[in-house]
This record gives C-alpha cells, structure tokens and sequence, in this order.
C-alpha cells in the first residue's frame, strides 16, 4: 500500500499546476466561455505533449499511465481550463488502438488535429451533444458495429450548441460528419469503445475533483473574510459543518480517483466498476462543494463576477455529458452484483 | 500509488484459526446477544491464563513472550466470529496510560494483574450532565490523608457490572478554568459506596449509570498529577486500539445483493430486476468503498509513522453517517420484510437489526459535530466556535 504520488508524479502535478495558472486564468476561461474552447492553451498544451501523453512511446506518444494523465486532470480541472481535455486523451488513446489512426493520431500530437470523442454510441446517425465537437476536427464514435472517425467535409461547419458548462457542445451527426475512417469493427469495435468510455470516466472524474478542491478552497477563503454580525462568517458552526461535511467526502473522491486510476493501470478486475464509482462520486462531491462554496458568497455567489459560478456549472456539466447517472448506477450495480439482470 | 493492503497479520492467521477452532465457543455469541453484554469473562480469563492479553507488554509487568502479531490475529479471529471484546479495549486503553502515567506502585498492582486477566477496568468519564463536553465532570474527589473521597455518578459506564475498575475523571479543583481542576482515579468497583444500574440500550447492548457516595480511593490509585487530569486524558485519548483490520466477509449491502436476486418483489420478479432497487445498492456500494478508502488512509498513514488525527475523524464521520443512510435506504428497500426480527425475517433479521444499531455511531466515540468540529478547525483552518472555559 502506498497513498502517495510518486516523485515523477509530483514533478509532473507541479509542471502542469504552473501551466494551468499561467494559461487557465479567470479571464481567459471566461473569454472561451462562448467557443468552450481556447486556441492558445491547446496550442500550449500540444507543445507539452500532454494531448498525446497517454499513447505508448513507439506510437510516439508520451508513454504515461493512467495515474499520471490522472494527476494532470485533476490540475486542468482545477483551473476550469477551456479545453476538452479528458475527450481528447480519450481519442487519441482510441486512435493509437489501430493502425488504421495512425495518420491522425500524428496529426493530434502535431496540433493540426483537434480530437474528441463520442461517449454514447450513434444511434439513427447521431450521438447527440458531444463535448468537444463544435472545435473538433475529429470525433471517434461507435457507429453500429464499427468504430469510426468521423470529420466534416472542407467547409462544413459544426454547429456550437449553447449550453451549461462552456465545454464546446454540438450535435455530432453523420449528415455533417460525412467523412469517416473505419477503426476498427464488430466485437473489437464495441470492446475498444466501452473501454475507452471506462478511461473517459477516470479522467472526467479526476477533473472534477481538481475542480472540487478549487470550488472549496475558494469557499474556505471567502468565508475566513467576509463579515456578519461582527465576526468572520467561519466562526459560524452551519457554515463550519457543511463545509467540513464535503471535505470529508472530497478526501473519499480523490482517494476513489486514484484507486480507480491504479485499478486500470494494473488489470484490476474491479477497474470497470471503480471508474464508474469515482465518476459518480467525484460528480456528486464537486456539485455539493461548488454550490455549498457559492452558497456561503451570499448574494455574491450569485453575480458574474465572482469565478465559484464558473465551477458550479461545471460541477453538474462536465459529468452529464454522458447521460443521466441512474444509467451509470444500472450499469455499476450489474458490474458488482454479477448475475443480475437490471 | 499502490492501493493493495497487504494483511501485516497473514502468517499468524492460519494459527489463530486452529485457537479459535480449539477454543472459542459459538454459544458465547448467543450469550452475547441475550445480555448485551460485550465482555465474556469465561474467555478473557482463557485468554490472560494463555498470555495473549500479555503478548508484546514489559516483562517486568507481567508481559509474556507471546508473539503480539499473533495475538492480535486471535482477536481479530474472535470478532470475525462475532464477539465484542470491549472489557479488554478499555482494559487496555487505561493500562497503557498507568504505564506512561501512574506511580510504581499502582503500575505493579495493576498492570500484571490486567494482563493475567483479573482485573478489567472500564471508562467512567461520561456524566448525567456532561459527555462531548467531558471537561465539564462534576464528580468530586476530595482529598482526605493517604486517601481520596469521591462522590458523584458517572453514565454510560459499559461493562461496569463484570468489570473490577473504573477510571474515572473526577474535578479536585473548583478554583480553576474547568481543564485545569481534573485528575484521574482507579476506584475499585466492589469498593463500598458504589452502585451500579443498567442501562439498556436501543443496540441490545447493556451499559450503566454508576454512583458513588463518599468512595474511598487509596492516593496511589490517583492516575497522574492531581488536576493534571486533563492531559492524561489526552495520553489515554492516543492509546487507541492496533489499526490492522481483519479481513471482513460480505458487507450488508452484498448481503442485501445476493438475496435481491432471487427475492421476489410486489410483481414476483426478482427484486434486484427492479432498477430503483440496483440504483440504490449501487450508491450504497459507493459510500462503503468510500468508507474503507479512509479507514485504509487512516491505517496508511500510521503505517508510515504519521498521526492520522483528522483522517481519522473523517473516517469516523464519513463511515457512520454514511451507516446511517444505509440502514435507512435498506429497510426501505426490503419494504414489509425489514420488520421482521431474527429468524422470521430475510438475512436472519440483518437489515432490521442493523437499523437498530445505527443510531449510536454518530453518538460515541465523538459525535459527528465533535468530528466536524476537528475537520473545521484542524484541516480548514477555521476558527474555533465554541465558547472558550
Ligand atoms: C452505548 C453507549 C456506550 C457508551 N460507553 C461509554 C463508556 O463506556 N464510558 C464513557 O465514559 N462514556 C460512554 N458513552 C458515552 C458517550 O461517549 C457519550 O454519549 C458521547 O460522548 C456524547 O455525550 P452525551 O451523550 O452527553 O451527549 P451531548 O454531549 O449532550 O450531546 C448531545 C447532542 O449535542 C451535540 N453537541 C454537543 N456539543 C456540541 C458542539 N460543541 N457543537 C455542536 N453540537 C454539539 C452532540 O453532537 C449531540 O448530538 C457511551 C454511550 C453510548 C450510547
């Protein structure tokens, strides 16, 4: 048993905390806000070989576990930072999984590709809102019994869907998303997507605890300042309770991301399971932290301008992504109950 | 990171299994259960006559040389079997403290004698009056000569009535902020002036109110300095019990699980065939591997020399809130079925039983707002609520 990072891994988590300041600032979050995607950070973030960090090192990737893509997750999601990150580490792991994606998986590490990824599979030719794919360049999708990458023909444009969290959503559909390349079919189709999913749910779940611990380190700092009836708002015990209350579950979302992490890296049975329990989890703890955080701004919470209201959305959005959880909760409890027929 | 928890007692486990297979008898569950009396007399003198009480303490107190590893496994394989050894967790709470704190002579009358198994000391710090604020005991102690008056009751005093001592935390000065006028006392529980009363408990188990009219305690039975009492409570505080878990079987919501799958609910399908029945076990099954992810945090950093205090407050927080919206949400789940007591009902009156139970976690050993409290100020920074005195 060991908890801690591993000294590689803290080097890497204050690499890529630095970058995040840098270039995830309140400011440039809220100016991608509109697009949900920032050109300059990914162009930052593609010099970093983080896009590409997770496929092995012959393919020319970075040859990074999971763990680690894990400790750079939590640091984008800290920061809010306006790129599709967990759907693009996604794709390209999809892509580099055949030999088929070879040309674009470069394309991804040199930055002329944007990738991203459809969670739920097309259905009638359309997967429905995919993060990511109003700035995609390519969406890598199950399409009946194959899995595809799909792009847009010169010209055609992929429509911005105006939404909760800024993440960049439009309907990907294969009416625009007319072009497509054949990963892979049949069984190993429908075993590499599934497995992609499990590795979306890590990294979703690792972004979302980075925003955790963010939304309440803003709340902790808030209420040590703020004033009411001449004492900080801190000394109050309803304050002091729920705020304790939600770091408490946070400490069990971070170490269910981790172990989740540990679990797919090392061909753990229960990794399946684990990657939709830390997605769960790590969903309903950012939401509790974020709107427990606005709630004790006051009225302030609830103006533009303080950054919590920038956390709150993505609390609820960035998981919803793929779909109402009770499906998750369906499909955890078949994984844990064997046999069960739900 | 590496999450495999590798069981520190493993090569003991083999050889605790064939004590208990010898030894352990499965009507003292039973007995257990009836009285509600988590303390067996007829094992724990068995186990101070065969020196596992003794394994790993001073020789010059009575210690043996029984390896503690594999004494430890013979406790956990005895609860594994479903008995509670909470005379033997006191017993050695405050033995340890007389190790650190007490005067030779109370060390060399006690100690051995705890180890052989005739004496079992309980914890008498709770009062009719004051409990998460322990610091406010009214029990008095006065002094009188080469002895010790005392005079107050104490609550909740478990074990009281099979025990031979009670540690209790007694106020010695009225003059002073209430912290700094209490000390510590082992007074005999046959001694003449004490009384002890049942208390029963919505748990089954039995506890005690306690009173003591002018109860003689000789002054080297005084545990510490006089109206020192306050940091020994923090010595005796930090003498928790080892942190190695037994491996478990089932937990109640696998058990629940199993029997869900052929169970038939209100339409004679299987129940768990109902989604709203397997989103819920699913969401349970989230908040117990939560619960173990920060009870296996708490033993990971004892492990590597720390002092999980507020891990361990979260762990304790986390884990029995998170009891309590289990056995909520399961007798719902089972619906009529969780009624049913013992054998009449599914899991042989689990769910039931475990509902009865819930409620006190979040009551002892510090309750959720003390826990809050220490996770408010100790991890967040915030500051301290509570009037100071
Ligand atoms: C089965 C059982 C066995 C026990 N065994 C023993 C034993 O062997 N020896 C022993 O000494 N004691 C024992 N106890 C006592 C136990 O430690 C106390 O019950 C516990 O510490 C709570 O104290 P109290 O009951 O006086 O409740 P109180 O302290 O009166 O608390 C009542 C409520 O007020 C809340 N509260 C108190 N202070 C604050 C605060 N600062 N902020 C917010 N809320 C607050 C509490 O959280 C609680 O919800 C036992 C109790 C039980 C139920």
């Amino acid at each position: 048993m060991d908890l801690s990072l591993t000294e590689d891994q803290q080097a890497l988590r204050g690499s890529v905390a630095e970058l995040f300041a840098g270039q995830a600032t309140s400011e440039r979050v809220r100016a991608a806000e509109a697009v949900g995607h920032d050109p300059a950070l990914w162009r930052v973030l593609v010099q970093s070989g983080i896009p590409t960090m997770g496929v092995a090192e012959e393919l020319g990737g970075g040859g990074a576990t999971v763990a680690d893509l894990v400790v750079v997750a939590i640091e984008a999601g800290r920061r809010v930072a306006p790129v599709a990150l967990p759907e693009a580490l996604t794709a390209a792991a999809l892509l580099a999984a055949s030999p088929a994606g070879a040309d674009l998986l470069a394309g991804v590490g040199e930055g002329d590709v944007v990738p991203t990824v459809a969670l739920r599979p097309l259905r009638n030719g359309t997967a429905g809102p995919v993060p990511g794919a109003a700035v995609a360049d390519v969406v890598v999708a199950l399409d009946g019994d194959e899995l595809v990458a799909l792009s847009r023909p010169e010209g055609v444009a992929a429509e911005p869907l105006p939404d909760l969290g800024g993440a960049a959503l439009a309907e990907v559909a294969t009416t625009v998303w007319s072009q497509r390349l054949v990963l892979a079919t049949g069984d190993e189709a429908r075993g590499a997507h599934d497995d992609a999913v499990s590795l979306w749910r890590v990294l979703t779940a690792a972004a979302l605890e980075g925003l955790r611990q963010e939304a309440l380190r803003i709340g902790v700092e808030y209420v040590k300042d703020r004033h009411a009836f001449g004492v900080p708002i801190a000394w109050f015990q309803t304050v002091q309770h729920r705020l304790a209350e939600v770091a408490t579950a946070g400490d069990g979302a971070e170490l269910l991301v981790h172990e989740a992490a540990w679990a797919r890296d090392t061909g753990d049975p229960r990794a399946a399971a684990l990657a939709r329990m830390a997605l769960l989890f790590a969903a309903e703890t950012a939401q509790q932290t974020a709107a427990a955080s606005l709630h004790f701004h006051g009225g302030y919470g609830f103006t533009l301008e303080y950054d919590i209201q920038l956390y709150y959305r993505r609390a609820k959005a960035w998981p919803l992504a793929l779909g109402a959880p009770r499906h998750e909760l369906r499909a955890l409890a078949a994984d844990l109950f064997a046999g069960e027929a739900a | 990171m590496d999450f495999v928890e590798s069981d520190a007692l493993a090569e003991h486990r083999q050889a605790a299994h064939a004590w208990a297979e010898r030894h352990f008898r499965p009507e003292w569950v039973e007995q257990e259960h009836a009285t509600g009396t988590h303390h067996n007399p007829e094992l724990h003198a068995l186990l101070g006559q065969q020196g596992l009480l003794g394994a790993g303490w001073p020789a010059q107190y009575g210690g043996t040389d029984v390896d503690p590893a594999y004494a430890l496994a013979v406790f956990q394989e005895i609860g594994a079997r479903g008995l509670r050894m909470d005379g033997w967790v006191t017993t050695e709470m405050v033995t340890r403290t007389i190790l650190h704190v007490a005067t030779e002579e109370a060390k060399q009358e006690i100690v051995p004698a705890a180890l052989r198994g005739e004496v079992v000391i309980v914890l008498g710090y709770t009062e009719p009056g004051s409990g998460s604020d322990v610091a406010a005991a009214r029990m008095r102690a006065v002094r009188d000569g080469d002895e010790w008056v005392v005079n107050g009751s104490k609550m909740f005093t478990s074990t009281a009535h099979m025990a031979t001592h009670v540690f209790l935390l007694a106020r010695t000065n009225t003059e002073v902020p209430k912290h700094k006028g209490l000390t510590l006392f082992l007074a005999r529980l046959d001694a003449p002036g004490v009384e002890v009363q049942p208390v029963h408990t919505l748990g089954g188990q039995r506890t005690n109110a306690t009173f003591y009219s002018d109860v003689r305690v000789p002054d080297s039975m005084r545990i510490g300095e006089v109206d020192g009492g306050w940091g020994v409570m923090r010595v005796a505080l930090v003498h928790e019990r080892g942190t190695a878990v037994a491996p478990g079987g089932p937990t109640l919501v696998e058990q629940v699980a199993e029997w869900a799958r052929t169970a038939p609910g209100p339409d004679g399908a299987p129940l768990l065939d109902d989604p709203t029945v397997a989103e819920q076990l699913a969401r349970l099954a989230i908040d117990d591997e939560v619960s173990r992810l920060l009870g296996l945090k708490v033993r990971w950093i004892a492990a590597t020399g720390g002092m999980p205090g507020i891990e361990g407050s979260m762990a304790k927080l986390y884990s029995s809130e998170a009891e309590q919206r289990r056995v909520d949400v399961l007798t719902d789940l089972l619906g009529e079925q969780a009624l049913l007591r013992d054998g009449a009902g599914p899991l042989h009156g689990a769910v039931e039983w475990a509902y009865r139970k819930a409620p006190v976690s979040t009551i002892y050993g510090g309750t959720s707002e003390v826990q809050r409290e220490i996770v408010a100020e100790r991890r967040l920074g915030l500051p301290r609520s509570r009037p100071v005195g």
